[in-house]
């Protein structure tokens, strides 16, 4: 194995081993749950579901962490994503094309992306509070768009987005998997990632040595944006139309949960993109998994809670600290022991 | 002037100035009737925003309190419904409960070294779990406790009540302010929200306090789901989804600065009233739509954010030049 390969699975190997976990304690619930088929050249099965279900928060989660990895977080993005689906309602029923309607709509979320930006960016707010205007308001646009109503279309082209089907896989899957590769790809073969870890580990520092930080940051913001609108058109997409109450509701904090699962430090930093998407899978299986092995679903909250303490708990400096004093201790127990010997 | 009191009194402004264009277009709302409707409607809004501004003041975030509220209710009401015991004494348990809830955040938040925004995420998603696991049912509460508590009222001149919810949530603005400026606890909080090291160093026990601090949030939770239920009386475990959200604006447009470390509890009571002052104003006038109101609050939140910023800015100069 060539050693960049071996960092990252070292790095992927917590995710992927909760994952694997999760998904076998899963099929011992639910016996069918690996069963794929192909049907009219397209695949089913409880695996492609996850992967369907998973698609706004997988969008989300990729625009997520990058923020955070910049020291941020947007808490906009559910909000955006109503925007967005109702802007694409509206378009679309006003008579738009389709290569239109896809036009404005994912102008409207890097304009959103761009709002936050300036905010954090150029007024130096702090990027809780900046994007909790967006937040409160986002939902109250968005009624203002739809007026009140849910509204529907039927066009078939955008509808393909959210039900449709391509190389077997539904149209969502495609769209998280192809947008986030090439957002990885961009961030990881280019020195825009490192530029980023640096601004997110000390801004300050990283804008004496040349980086431009306000420009980057924009950007971060920006891309978040453009992922919260390609998640709402998924979202209205999905079910014919754009419901700016519910549509996106509560997502930011799933997002921001998939990037944690992911193993980002919210401290800014180091960061895989790869880690939150297999984060965001962790949640949908954990969703879908407690509706299949049918336990009540009042349950899934609880659940969630409870992985998340693990997870902080194993995050924490402080354990992180204990590990290392107990592996020392351990260590020094044998040399002890040798030296007995 | 003290620039510190400069956002509080720009909140006081707007509210006045916000009602003075109220009154010029329905005259009616000048009544003590809308003035008692605008503190009950509020009252566990407030109390819980109180304990919120304790939160920010140390610098912490506390995004639990809607669950918490909506896991009080549905506790009372099943309570209620399946045992015999009296109101009170579940009152009583309700608060130990959520004060316990909020402590054992504070905790774990001190002790392990991790960000208030995460472990509050996680205590919202457990107390609203805890709820759907009670019941997922609206269940009304029948109590004939309930409806004496309902029907106290203080009369005004001119028709207006000021309800027991609503004088409850005077009542603990009133203590809050109390605890913020006139106890170690509150100089404490105020230290904390200046910088953690700084606090250590000027011998604030940090432990203590954090863990105070979130166990004060949990418990005005806890009261503000008692109040809540008995302004709706029912538990109901989708109930107030987002109140947190609603709390933290007020306590921004209350003029505390989010970084922690300055602020007063007193704005917060306006922010509140500026809110429900909004809602109020809608109500009237029938025609608005109730969406409004969200992106009236996002943009008082943005304008007061950039004050807070304007006035960081004039402050830091001046220290700089002096």
């Amino acid at each position: 194995m060539s050693p960049t390969l071996k960092a990252y699975a070292i790095r992927l190997f917590p995710q992927v081993a909760a994952l694997a976990v999760i998904l076998l304690m899963v099929s011992i619930a639910f016996p069918g749950f690996f069963r794929l088929e192909m049907q009219n050249g397209r695949l089913y099965g409880s695996m492609i579901d996850i992967l369907n279900r998973g698609a706004p928060v997988a969008l989300l989660a990729i625009g997520m962490t990058v923020v955070i990895a910049t020291k941020g977080i947007d808490l906009s993005v559910g909000a955006v994503m109503a925007i967005c689906g109702a802007v694409a309602a509206a378009a679309i029923t006003s008579g738009h094309s389709l290569a239109m309607t896809l036009l404005i709509t994912l102008g409207t979320g890097i304009l959103c992306g761009l709002w936050n930006g300036i905010l954090v960016a150029v007024l130096d707010i702090q990027p809780i509070i900046a994007t909790l205007v967006l937040m409160v308001a986002g939902r109250g646009i968005a009624q203002l768009i739809t007026e009140g109503a849910i509204l529907t279309f039927n066009d078939a082209g955008l509808i393909f987005i959210g039900s449709g089907s391509l190389f077997g896989l539904p149209m969502p899957v495609v769209v998280w998997l192809a947008f986030g590769i090439l957002v990885a790809l961009l961030v990881r073969r280019t020195a825009l990632g490192m530029l980023i870890e640096a601004l997110g580990v000390n801004r300050r520092a990283s804008m004496l040595s040349g980086v431009s930080t306000g420009v980057l940051l924009i950007a971060a913001y920006v891309l978040s944006g453009l992922c919260a609108a390609l998640a709402g058109i998924i979202a209205a997409a999905d079910i014919r139309g754009a419901d700016a109450n519910n549509a996106g509701l509560w997502l930011e904090l799933d997002a921001i949960l998939a990037v944690v699962v992911g193993g980002t430090s919210l401290l800014g930093g180091r960061f895989s993109i790869a880690a939150s998407l297999i984060g965001a899978l962790i949640i949908q299986s954990v969703n879908t998994g407690i509706l299949l092995s049918g336990f009540p679903p009042e349950f899934n909250l609880i659940i969630k809670a409870a992985i998340i303490v693990l997870i902080l708990v194993i995050q924490s400096p402080r354990a992180q600290s204990a590990f290392v004093f107990l592996s020392r201790a351990g260590a020094s127990e044998k040399k002890t022991e040798q030296e007995a010997k | 002037m003290n620039p510190r009191y400069l956002p509080l009194i720009a909140t006081i402004a707007i509210f006045l100035i916000a009602y003075a264009v109220c009154i010029a277009q329905y005259p009616n709302m000048l009544s003590t009737r809308v003035i008692g409707n605008l503190l009950t409607d509020n009252a566990f809004l407030g109390i819980a925003a109180v304990g919120m501004t304790f939160v920010i003041l140390s610098g912490g975030i506390d995004l639990s309190i809607g669950a918490v509220i909506a896991f009080t209710g549905v506790f009372l009401a099943v309570l209620l419904q399946a045992t015999s015991i009296h109101p009170l004494l579940a009152f009583v348990l309700a608060l130990a409960i959520t004060t316990a809830f909020g402590a054992l955040m504070g905790a774990i938040i001190h002790h392990l070294e991790m960000p208030p925004f995460i472990v509050t995420l996680a205590g919202m998603f457990l107390a609203r779990g805890m709820a759907f696991v009670l019941s997922i049912d609206s269940i009304p509460i029948k109590h004939p406790f309930y409806a004496t508590l309902k029907s106290a009222y203080y009369k005004l001149p001119g028709g207006g009540r000021i309800t027991l919810i609503g004088g409850l949530m005077l009542l603990v603005f009133a203590l809050g302010i109390l605890i913020a400026h006139r106890t170690r606890f509150g100089a404490n909080v105020y230290a904390l929200g200046g910088g953690a090291p700084t606090a250590r160093l000027m011998g604030v026990p940090i432990a203590r306090t954090t863990i105070l601090i979130y166990a004060l949030s949990g418990f005005l939770a806890g009261l503000s789901g008692i109040v809540f239920s008995l302004y709706t009386s029912a538990g109901y475990s989708l109930a107030t989804v987002g109140v947190e959200l609603d709390a933290i604006a007020a306590v921004v447009i209350g003029g505390t600065l989010l970084t922690g470390g300055s602020g007063f509890i007193a704005g917060t009571l306006v922010g509140i009233l500026i809110q429900g002052l909004i809602q109020t104003y809608i109500t009237f006038d029938g025609s608005l739509s109730s969406w409004w109101t969200k992106i009236l609050i996002g943009l008082l939140l943005f304008s007061f954010i950039l004050l807070q910023k304007g006035l960081i800015h004039v402050t830091d100069r001046r220290r700089r030049h002096a």
